[in-house]
């Protein structure tokens, strides 16, 4: 009846799992209550749960970002504290079962969840704003794309309690992640959350491709296109191209495991290498899908923050266009090692060296942004800058470890984990960091709190170093990543620093939170106010809306005359909005439970294929079928927003900013 | 554990003004043979390059953010200026240069710093040949010249080259000696070549660089340098050995087991490499010297795989 | 102007909430035909891995793969002569081409089936060596959606009942059903000369 799901499958004995679901249940409780309390279901549900408004769709992005950010650093940090204490024969107080579990959920979670779900949030609140659209070209995919991503968070935290996680770290090579060598339900669990969130991703891919492609504004040519809607463009060719090479890789994976097929197995004429290959191709183009739209960020933060034009708008997008390209034909530098010939080395490495030349040429674009402009030392513009340094040095080690000789002794050591997290803390995280720090009052009408966003990043800032500069040293000392205990004194007191550094990052997390809390509760103050919906004097079109924009976004789509529009148009007296009408009923997508179903659906059916649990299988698929269909059959999915209530709505945000301006 | 904790970053204080130190001592930059003498060239080399952009980079973001800061109202203010022909070539072109000339030394270091190719040493000394077999969680040496095989302990001649032949009878490895240089992966069905040498003899680091589950920690072994007599006195000691290796006591060797002891095998069946790499083939391996898939004869090839 | 402006915009507007549609499920199609490339290329990689189980040589039979192929073959030209109906407007039509494209396509799934259970009968499963498991994979992969178009043309067909005229989204949808079923039936040509006629000479 259940599968192989049985009691004994509740890790009840592992005071660490017992002790954060209790935490888990008593925060979940507590958040129900005050929902239930306040009466706010139905609201929660009609307004959010169901909603297909880019804007809310956006919100809930970031809140599944941020959940995955603390599920994710506090794997981090235990992993920290095990490698701080496993020494000399103590074991720490992690063994391999758990500790490995650990560490390929940390990878997986940060990268599919917490990166790809702050990525998607940026895409879904900028895209359609900057572009002058009223929403994306696929607003029901799109609130499917959040429910898939969603759930197979939901579905990896459900490991946690029910079962276990994989034991192979975050890509799950073969063999090892094979049945023969991994018969536990760990696997099974990453297959499943990684296939469901890939067709969210990859329906937010075509979603945002179709988006920019056909909506643009009138006005708008490709070269008049901000450059954050530039990357996130790349970004979904990317997703397009890639995730369905993710996808078969890991469904190839799930028939060995499944069905007892040689895809990658040992034996039966398997070859483990050609995972690896299909893998890394999605895997390397992966990074710059999420590093992509960091760039696009601070093209759009510094201009803002030193009082000028981007430098070189051009050659920033040529530069975005050549790495989507480039990301291509690189994948093999992550298996130098595999003992292919030196030839095909040196065209995989000579390749990967090539990218640090538009990346390289994108730095000095933002540096002389800042050149003879006037640079404001806002919260925004410290993650920027503390970007522009980190990144020069993750971009040095990275192309160290692109020469096939020297990543003979670099591969897979600490150098390697000390080079990806300077790129993608330094780069991804920072970039969405400051994009929430920069957008976050156009969200909600109201700014962050400054002086704890400056805390927060002295926090990551410092501690990113103290974190990962020993890991450095450690690579070249031939400490391997992975370790789980060791016993060479010489590595112990860099790890010792490396575990000081993960604590400063919790304090930046901490403020983090902090910021939020005073933010909201501060809100309502006069200074922190957002009333003119253009706080930083900003460039680009989403900054002409109210803040928040209202459900519609643009009552009369804006006619695009030059790159930075907004901008143009304040320079230039012209009301981007035409104020005053004449106004027409606006066309909108209504909230559909159809995505919340699927996937609910799909969560199902995944719990029960990692279970062996069939009937409830066919149950769920049945039903996501049926969903499916249900909803094309809907033919109510649509309304107008009447022109009176337009008009009374943009009435109300013209009065607004003329009390503004009599100010 | 917290106790633990605070005594070690209180040990932490005394040791950072002796870290700097310690540089010259890291293994991957303190090489004891030819091809990590190499690496660690190529290595500084590399950085170096870098350098020239990377510094002047870090240092115009610090100086540029400080002098055109909002408040320093002195400095010149270009509200419009977005473009200049003179620094998109400097900024395109100097990346470039440094990448060309990062390319050519990939390229001569991938053919000359390419695992198989055998070391300048081997045209006048024959090298020592082992057969490196990676297993849950151990290694395995085989000495075919000599007929012997241990465990976790590999001992070769100071100053003499050694050819390693690579495999695996169980997950993905990677067999790595930090203090000698490159390493390799160890994969089923396969082989792959290394090629390293010791100038100075000595008891290194020997170890899997990739995650090969539970017992992945205690995966490693120690590499014994020694000289010439001390070597031959070894390979008699391991001779001496009650010990054998073979397809009874094989299968025993390759079932998982961590943390496993230094184990001598006086005699090893010959092939037994050979029919490691078969058994995942159908029966063949391919010959090293033609290249040409062979079928190798044996009672181990009908083993069961997946015991 | 800004009047001129906003009747040009509602006119964009309306194509904009119509077009994407057929578009975006194009570019949809383009990601699923990386999905097979990536199929066809694991096949490439494997299909000598035959682990000393039978070749493609001793079990593929060419006489029931050329009926397979004429079934998807005239199902797309009965989906097409369905198109026309359906350009006419007339429903009744389209529901009777449906019908002819569903029922060969019905017999496309149940010969590829047929084929399967008498090779996983044979002991040529797809667990038998890494070659049958790429070679069962892309073409049940292809079989599968098959399969799942045979579930839109119903849902096609059940959706067109009881309506008078055919509106934007159900021409829409008829739209993309023709682009899915063209796109497999190029998916097959590719399989049947790449999978079975270059495994049998």
């Amino acid at each position: 009846m259940l599968g192989r799901l049985s009691f004994a499958d509740i890790p009840l004995d592992v005071p660490i799992l017992v002790g954060t679901f209790l935490g888990v249940a008593v925060m979940g409780i507590a958040v129900l209550g005050l929902v239930t309390y306040y009466g706010k279901w139905g609201y929660l549900w009609k307004e959010w749960l169901t909603s297909v408004d880019h804007k809310r769709l956006a919100v809930m992005y970031v809140v599944v970002a941020l959940l995955a950010l603390v599920r994710g650093f506090a794997d981090a940090i235990m992993m920290r504290t095990q490698l701080a204490l496993a020494y000399a024969g103590n074991p720490g107080y992690l063994p391999p079962h758990h500790y490995d579990q650990i560490f390929s959920a940390h990878g997986t979670i940060m990268i599919f969840f917490m990166a790809m779900a702050f990525m998607t949030a940026l895409f879904n609140f900028v895209v359609p704003l900057q572009i002058g659209a009223r929403d994306v070209a696929f607003p029901f995919l799109n609130n499917l794309s959040f429910w898939m991503t969603a759930v197979a968070f939901a579905l990896v935290n459900v490991s946690l309690f029910i079962g276990e996680f994989s034991q192979c770290g975050w890509l799950a090579y073969p063999p090892l992640s094979e049945t023969q060598f991994s018969p536990g339900v760990g696997v099974d669990y990453y297959i499943w959350a990684i296939q469901i969130s890939g067709v969210g991703t990859l329906l937010t891919g075509v979603n945002f491709f179709v988006t920019i492609v056909k909506m643009r504004a009138p006005g708008m040519t490709w070269m008049k296109m901000p450059v954050f809607t530039w990357t996130a463009f790349c970004s979904s060719v990317l997703i397009m191209v890639s995730f369905p090479v993710l996808t078969v890789a890991v469904a190839l994976l799930g028939l060995d495991r499944y069905f007892g097929m040689h895809f990658f197995t040992n034996d039966g004429g398997g070859n483990q290498m050609l995972y690896l290959n299909m893998i890394w191709a999605w895997g390397h183009p992966e990074v710059y899908i999420l590093v992509i739209p960091a760039f696009g960020v601070f093209s759009e933060v510094v201009p803002a923050f030193s009082r000028k034009p981007l430098f070189g708008y051009a050659t920033m997008v040529y530069a975005t266009c050549a790495i989507m390209v480039l990301s291509f034909v690189v994948w093999v530098h992550h298996f130098f090692t595999m003992g292919a010939g030196a030839d095909v080395n040196a065209f995989f490495g000579i390749a990967t060296m090539i990218i640090s030349i538009p990346t390289g040429v994108k730095l000095f674009n933002w540096l002389f942004t800042m050149y003879k402009g006037r640079v404001e030392f806002h919260a925004t513009m410290y993650w920027a800058i503390g970007f522009m340094i980190t990144f020069t040095i993750g971009g040095m080690t990275g192309v160290m470890m692109a020469i096939p000789a020297a990543d003979f002794v670099l591969h897979n050591s600490l150098f390697l984990i000390a080079h990806f997290h300077n790129v993608i803390i330094g780069g991804v995280y920072f970039g969405y960091i400051c994009g929430m720090n920069f957008w976050f009052p156009k969200v909600f009408g109201f700014k962050l709190n400054e002086a704890w966003g400056k805390r927060a990043f002295w926090c990551w800032f410092v501690g990113f170093y103290f974190a990962f500069v020993p890991l450095y040293v450690l690579g070249f000392e031939g400490m391997t990543r992975r370790l789980n205990h060791y016993d060479n004194a010489q590595w112990h007191p860099w790890l010792l620093i490396a575990e000081v550094g993960a604590v400063m990052i919790m304090f930046g997390i901490v403020c983090q939170v902090t910021q939020l809390y005073v933010s909201v509760r501060d809100m309502k103050l006069a200074e922190n106010r957002d009333e003119t919906g253009d706080p930083w004097n900003a460039r680009s079109l989403e900054w002409s809306t109210s803040s928040p924009p209202p459900p519609y976004n643009f009552a009369i789509v804006p006619h695009v005359h030059e790159l930075d529009a907004f901008m143009h148009d304040k320079e230039n007296g012209i009301d981007t909005r035409q104020a005053g009408g004449p106004y027409q009923p606006i066309h909108m997508p209504k909230n559909t439970v159809a995505g919340f179903f699927v996937g609910a659906f799909s969560f199902v059916l995944g719990f029960a294929a990692i279970w062996y649990i069939w009937w409830l299988a066919v149950i769920a698929l049945v039903g996501i079928f049926a969903t499916v269909i249900a909803r094309s059959a809907n033919q109510d999915v649509d309304y107008y927003i009447p022109a009176e209530e337009v008009a009374r709505i943009e009435n109300e945000h013209t009065r607004k900013l003329m009390a503004q301006a009599a100010e | 554990m917290r106790n633990k904790y605070l005594k070690g970053t209180a040990r932490l204080a005394g040791l950072a003004s002796v870290l700097p130190l310690a540089g010259c001592d890291w293994d991957v930059l303190d090489p004891k043979g030819p091809v990590g003498d190499q690496l660690k060239h190529l290595i500084v080399e590399s950085t170096i390059a870098m350098l020239i952009v990377v510094v002047p980079t870090i240092i115009m973001v610090c100086y540029f953010a400080w002098k055109y800061r909002a408040s320093n109202t002195e400095a010149e203010y270009l509200p419009k200026w977005s473009h200049s022909n003179k620094i998109e070539v400097a900024i395109w072109g100097i990346p470039t240069l440094i990448i060309i000339f990062l390319a050519v030394i990939t390229y001569q270091t991938c053919h000359s710093l390419d695992p198989y190719r055998p070391l300048d040493a081997e045209a006048t000394t024959k090298p020592l040949e082992v057969e490196v077999v990676a297993l849950d969680w151990k290694w395995l040496f085989i000495y075919p010249n000599e007929g012997i095989a241990t465990v976790n302990q590999l001992a070769i001649p100071v100053n003499t080259p050694v050819h390693f032949v690579i495999t695996s009878d169980a997950v993905m490895n990677s067999f790595f000696i930090p203090r000698l240089g490159s390493m390799i992966y160890a994969m089923a069905g396969m082989q792959t070549q290394l090629h390293l040498m010791a100038t100075e003899a000595g008891d290194y680091l020997g170890e899997s660089a990739n995650y090969s589950g539970r017992g992945f920690s205690d995966m490693k072994f120690r590499t014994l340098a020694m000289p010439q007599d001390q070597y031959a006195a070894w390979v008699e000691k391991v001779r001496s050995s009650s010990d054998q290796l073979d397809d009874q006591t094989y299968p025993r060797l390759a079932a998982p087991s961590e943390a496993e002891p230094v184990k001598y095998y006086a005699h090893v069946e010959p092939n037994l490499f050979d029919e490691i790499v078969a058994k995942y083939n159908n029966g063949m391996v391919m010959d090293k010297s033609t290249g040409k898939m062979i079928h190798v004869q044996s009672a181990m090839s009908d083993m069961n795989m997946k015991e | 102007m800004a009047h001129d402006t906003t009747l040009s915009d509602a006119h964009a507007e309306h194509e904009h909430h119509e077009l994407p549609t057929v578009f975006g499920f194009w570019v949809y199609l383009m990601t699923d035909c990386i999905i097979f490339g990536s199929l066809f290329a694991v096949f490439a990689v494997l299909r000598n891995q035959f682990a000393g189980g039978p070749t493609g040589k001793e079990l593929f039979e060419l006489s029931g793969l050329a009926l397979e192929t004429a079934l998807l073959l005239v199902s797309s030209i009965t989906y097409g002569f369905g198109m026309i109906a359906a350009h006419k407007g007339e429903i009744k039509s389209v529901q009777m081409w449906l019908g002819v494209t569903f029922l060969l396509g019905l017999g496309f799934v149940f010969l590829e089936l047929k084929e399967f259970s008498h090779m996983i009968a044979e002991g040529a499963g797809p667990d038998r060596s890494a070659f049958l498991s790429a070679f069962f994979t892309l073409v049940s992969t292809h079989g599968l959606h098959v399969s799942c178009g045979l579930v839109w043309i119903i849902v096609m067909i059940v959706q067109l009942s009881g309506v008078t005229a055919i509106n934007e989204r159900t021409m829409n949808k008829l739209t993309m059903l023709s682009l899915f079923w063209h796109f497999l039936d190029i998916v097959w040509i590719c399989v049947f000369t790449y999978v079975y006629l270059a495994s049998m000479i």
